[in-house]
């Protein structure tokens, strides 16, 4: 607890997500879900519109990806969730109310275990998750007297996650989120790309002396980066604290966050917050899900981050070059199958290439991890050449793109390309003893012991067989013929 | 001139003996002549009578039409449908045009049916007397000083005034069965979820049934037959295992029917009392078992319908706030002045009360109070309910504790007029199947006999009282 102290105040940090879920169509209208590229109120039905007659329709894939979301977050899974409404009115709301879950979620408590840059574990508890519907879009044009709403993200089907307040720093903070959108992506939920919106987050920041009581929280909005979650978190921290150091009150109240000035600002305060009047929403019957459901969908689901961070462990990668592995889930997905079908040399061999050289060309274009993944046979030969000795890791870095494009046969192709090492002594010899006949005062120094020597000779050979002599066996050669 | 039955209608449409054209002028006629009732609120003309040629240019083809091949009928005006406008009698709706119509309007289009006009109904469906409409009140057809009833009270009147052989009522508190009660015909509100409410203007979700109104028992099975059945637009419609409406002849002998004891004490009027107990011992006469029987949380049911629907609908009203259809206030000068104009100048005084009532008993600090008392109270009542029908299979009473009153008698006292609905309210709390048939006069004015039975057993219900109704008779 020492360590989160700041100023002598202790801070607590809850944070809520909105996961968009990725369904075909909206949460209870049979209209395309996705907004990307859509022009504005282009993908609407008259429920959307909230016209008079129309009825929610319950998307049961929206059902399915928050029992996968319960599933990945380690929680309880509600036998019968109930949907409510909640009740303001705005005119991106078209019903006059959404429809979410309030007393009867259908995620219960759940445990999420977030790691820090150090490698640090930490668990975070999840209070629960429910299902709602998005509202629409409203913007205002700068200088006009009017706003414009787009329907088309209205009725989105959103899982909000709830944590305890048991987050305690910015780090901590970014870190938590960052854990949420690995497990969203992995579990299939979402499409989890927060450049579109898909997560947001909200953070309620509070800060106390007293340890065992919380402070007066401000909830910051709409926070859609890991950094903005961050700075969100240390700013709300910093100024309560200075107004607290004031002598001044912190005022409950919804603050958003402005990326320019990396601050956050004051938006309604909880005098104007509104009286939802929640009921029960009664054209919409309960969710019932069963035991075989949840098993049933416990069956698909894939290993998540925490399981392959513990994989790729075993496998002697460290904890930064596995964060960056489960970035990109289909690099991951290369890395655990090399991991599952070849030894431990050849699979931290192709690690660090996909890591290293792949992950440069795939970041240009020029390779696909698609590619990658089906020419991990020749990888695993290329590897095999290399612990070989039969081809230098910068030759093998070479072929890479060659290989992963063309799926050619690393064998053949080094070959073709004259990169296989010359590791057969006789060859060598004659090369060996040329160049310590041309380089006399460093043969000698090796001689009198100044054995750094000895890697300017190996270069020197290493030149003069066009790259091809295998260092390891030069230096061996070097050693015997200066010993004699 | 009656009409024929349904059934026969529809058969001498299909043979071609009668073309549905004909039968369309002679709706279109009807509503001119009976206009100073003010029943109808828009006519359908054009496409009413292309349909209606349509189907005879089919039955000339040699082509099947279905169920209800030319049957003309009236929509209550909270079904959307197309041609006319939707305005569920408010200044709100005063101009909609539904883009897509109900799902009951178009399963009767489906089976041959055609909507010639929409009837006039208390605005948003709040009222027992129609005079809450925005567009003035519709008269009794039989008498015009007095009410038709409400909501449903022009679908009521136009089937009184034989404008159609039947009309689509909704029924959240007793909208359909009332006014049927007051102008002498029959109504049927089915079991909650036998027919889809998509496309109905919602008033209280889980009360709002659509059932249709008739001047027989057979002809509401008929249109019920057609009408029912899960709709993948409606999330709570049940489906149903058989056909509504086989016409096997049903005997009274040795059914068992409870007299609801809670309906014949004190507030009823003597003479409505005396209609139904005569009919009572006709059943009897006929070899059904009579019980008494009592449901204490009755006496409760008024008051939880009135915290549980104005809670709903102040909710479904939320909706017309003047920014995307409906009446938009145009002189206000930011956003909550624009909610507020449009609703103020959209909705009617009762609208408003509702809307009130609602929002108050949904406010936080009243919801336990109000709106969760209230659930209990349902619950108490479905379980009291579900206990008399392990004894009896039926429930037998009056439809009103009254007949049809005077136009203007109960428009200042409104708990006066709540009042007319405390038999009817029940059946929709709990979502069983109920039926209001005229069982004879009182003041001059029809009696209303209401008939409820378990959820789910419409059949049987629509069978006891087609029996009933030939005992009546």
């Amino acid at each position: 607890m020492e360590k989160y102290i700041i100023k002598g105040y202790y801070p607590t940090i809850g944070i809520e997500c909105h996961v968009q879920l990725k369904t075909k169509t909206k949460l209870f209208s049979g209209i395309n879900n996705d907004a990307r590229d859509a022009a504005p109120n282009t993908l609407i039905s008259p429920l959307c519109v909230g016209l008079p007659g129309t009825l929610p329709i319950l998307n049961e894939q929206a059902v399915a990806l928050a029992i996968r979301a319960g599933l990945a977050l380690r929680a309880e899974i509600a036998e019968e969730s109930v949907f409510d409404r909640k009740h303001y009115f705005y005119p991106d709301l078209p019903k006059g109310y959404q429809i979410t879950q309030f007393a009867q979620p259908i995620v219960g408590k759940g445990i999420v275990e977030a790691h820090l840059d150090d490698g640090t574990l930490f668990a975070v508890n999840i209070t629960r998750a429910h299902l709602e519907e998005d509202a629409g879009k409203s913007t205002h044009p700068a200088g006009e007297d009017y706003s414009l709403v787009d329907l088309n993200r209205a009725g989105t089907p959103l899982l909000e996650i709830v944590s305890e307040p048991e987050i305690h720093s910015g780090e901590e903070a970014r870190a938590y989120a960052h854990e949420l959108n690995l497990l969203m992506k992995y579990a299939e939920v979402s499409e989890a790309d927060l450049f579109q919106g898909n997560m947001r987050f909200d953070v309620n920041v509070s800060v106390s002396k007293d340890p065992e009581k919380l402070g007066t929280r401000s909830e910051t909005k709409n926070l859609n980066s890991f950094k903005s979650v961050e700075k969100a978190v240390e700013f709300e921290i910093l100024r309560q604290i200075d107004l607290l150091e004031k002598g001044q009150p912190i005022v409950q109240e919804t603050r958003g966050w402005d990326d320019a000035k990396q601050k956050t600002f004051s938006q309604r305060s909880k005098e104007d917050a509104h009286d939802y009047r929640y009921f029960p929403e009664p054209d919409v019957p309960p969710i019932v899900v069963t035991k075989e459901a949840i098993e049933a969908t416990a069956q698909t689901m894939p290993l998540l981050p925490a399981a392959l961070r513990e994989r790729f462990g075993t496998f002697g990668l460290s904890s930064p070059q596995i964060s960056i592995i489960l970035e990109d889930r289909e690099l991951a997905a290369i890395i655990r199958f090399i991991t599952e079908e070849h030894d431990e040399k050849t699979a931290r061999t192709i690690a660090n290439w996909c890591l290293g050289e792949i992950m440069r060309q795939v970041a240009d274009n020029k390779l696909t991890w698609q590619a990658v993944m089906s020419a991990v046979p020749q990888l695993v030969t290329l590897a095999s050449m290399v612990d070989d000795n039969r081809l230098s890791s910068t030759a093998a870095k070479e072929l890479l793109e060659e290989i992963v494009t063309d799926k050619k046969d690393p064998l053949k192709l080094a070959e073709d390309k004259n990169l296989i090492q010359i590791s057969d002594d006789g060859a060598l010899v004659m090369i060996v003893e040329q160049v310590l006949n041309d380089n006399v005062k460093a043969a000698d120094d090796v001689r009198s012991g100044e054995l750094k020597a000895i890697g300017y000779l190996v270069g020197q050979v290493m030149k003069a067989s066009a790259g091809r002599a295998n260092p390891a066996v030069v230096q061996a050669l070097i050693k015997k013929q200066l010993e004699k | 001139m009656n009409w024929d039955s349904i059934e026969k209608i529809a058969h001498d449409v299909s043979s071609g003996k009668v073309t549905a054209e004909s039968l369309v002028e002679r709706s279109l006629g009807a509503i001119e002549e009976t206009k100073e009732y003010n029943a109808i609120l828009a006519v359908s003309k054009i496409r009413a009578l292309e349909r209606a040629r349509e189907i005879d240019q089919k039955v000339k083809n040699g082509e099947n039409i279905g169920k209800l091949a030319g049957v003309p009928f009236i929509a209550k005006d909270n079904f959307l449908t197309f041609d006319t406008t939707t305005t569920a009698s408010s200044h709100m709706l005063e101009n909609f045009h539904a883009p897509y119509q109900a799902t009951a309007i178009e399963r009767l289009e489906a089976a041959g049916a055609i909507m010639v006009a929409k009837s006039n109904l208390d605005s948003f469906a709040h009222g027992s007397s129609t005079e809450n409409s925005a567009f003035g009140p519709t008269l009794n057809p039989l008498d015009k000083s007095k009410v038709p009833g409400g909501s449903s009270g022009g679908s009521a009147a136009a089937v009184a005034l034989k404008i159609a052989p039947f009309a689509l009522g909704t029924d959240t508190g007793g909208s359909i069965r009332l006014p049927a009660s007051f102008c002498g015909v029959v109504g049927y509100k089915p079991t909650y979820g036998l027919v889809s409410r998509y496309g109905v203007v919602a008033m209280a979700s889980s009360t709002d049934v659509i059932g249709p109104i008739t001047t027989s028992v057979e002809d509401a099975a008929v249109v019920l037959d057609v009408m029912s059945g899960k709709d993948r637009f409606d999330g709570t419609t049940i489906d149903r295992d058989l056909d509504i409406y086989d016409g096997k002849p049903f005997s009274l002998k040795g059914k068992k029917i409870g007299l609801l004891k809670e309906y014949l004490s004190s507030g009823i009027d003597e003479g409505v009392k005396k209609v139904v107990l005569d009919t009572v011992e006709k059943i009897k006469a006929q070899g059904a078992e009579i019980v008494e029987v009592s449901i204490p949380s009755i006496s409760l049911s008024l008051a939880c319908y009135y915290v549980l629907v104005p809670a709903e609908v102040s909710s479904n009203l939320s909706r017309y706030d003047g920014q995307r259809y409906g009446l938009s206030d145009t002189t206000a000068k930011n956003l909550d002045e624009s909610f507020e104009k449009s609703r103020a100048a959209g909705f009617e005084a009762e609208n408003k009360r509702r809307i009130m009532i609602g929002t108050y008993v949904l406010s936080s600090g009243y919801y336990d109070a109000y709106y969760k008392k209230a659930q209990i109270v349902r619950t108490k009542l479905i379980n009291e309910f579900n206990t008399v029908f392990e004894k009896v299979d039926y429930l037998i009473g009056p439809t009103a504790p009254m007949t049809a009153f005077e136009i203007g008698k109960n428009v200042d006292d409104q708990l006066q007029m709540y009042l007319a609905d405390i038999m009817t309210v029940s059946a929709n709390l709990v979502g069983i199947p109920s039926i209001s048939i005229p069982a004879g006069n009182a003041n001059s004015m029809p009696v209303g006999l209401q008939l409820m039975a378990p959820q789910k057993s419409d059949r049987n219900l629509l069978a006891l009282a087609a029996a009933i109704e030939k005992e009546i008779e």
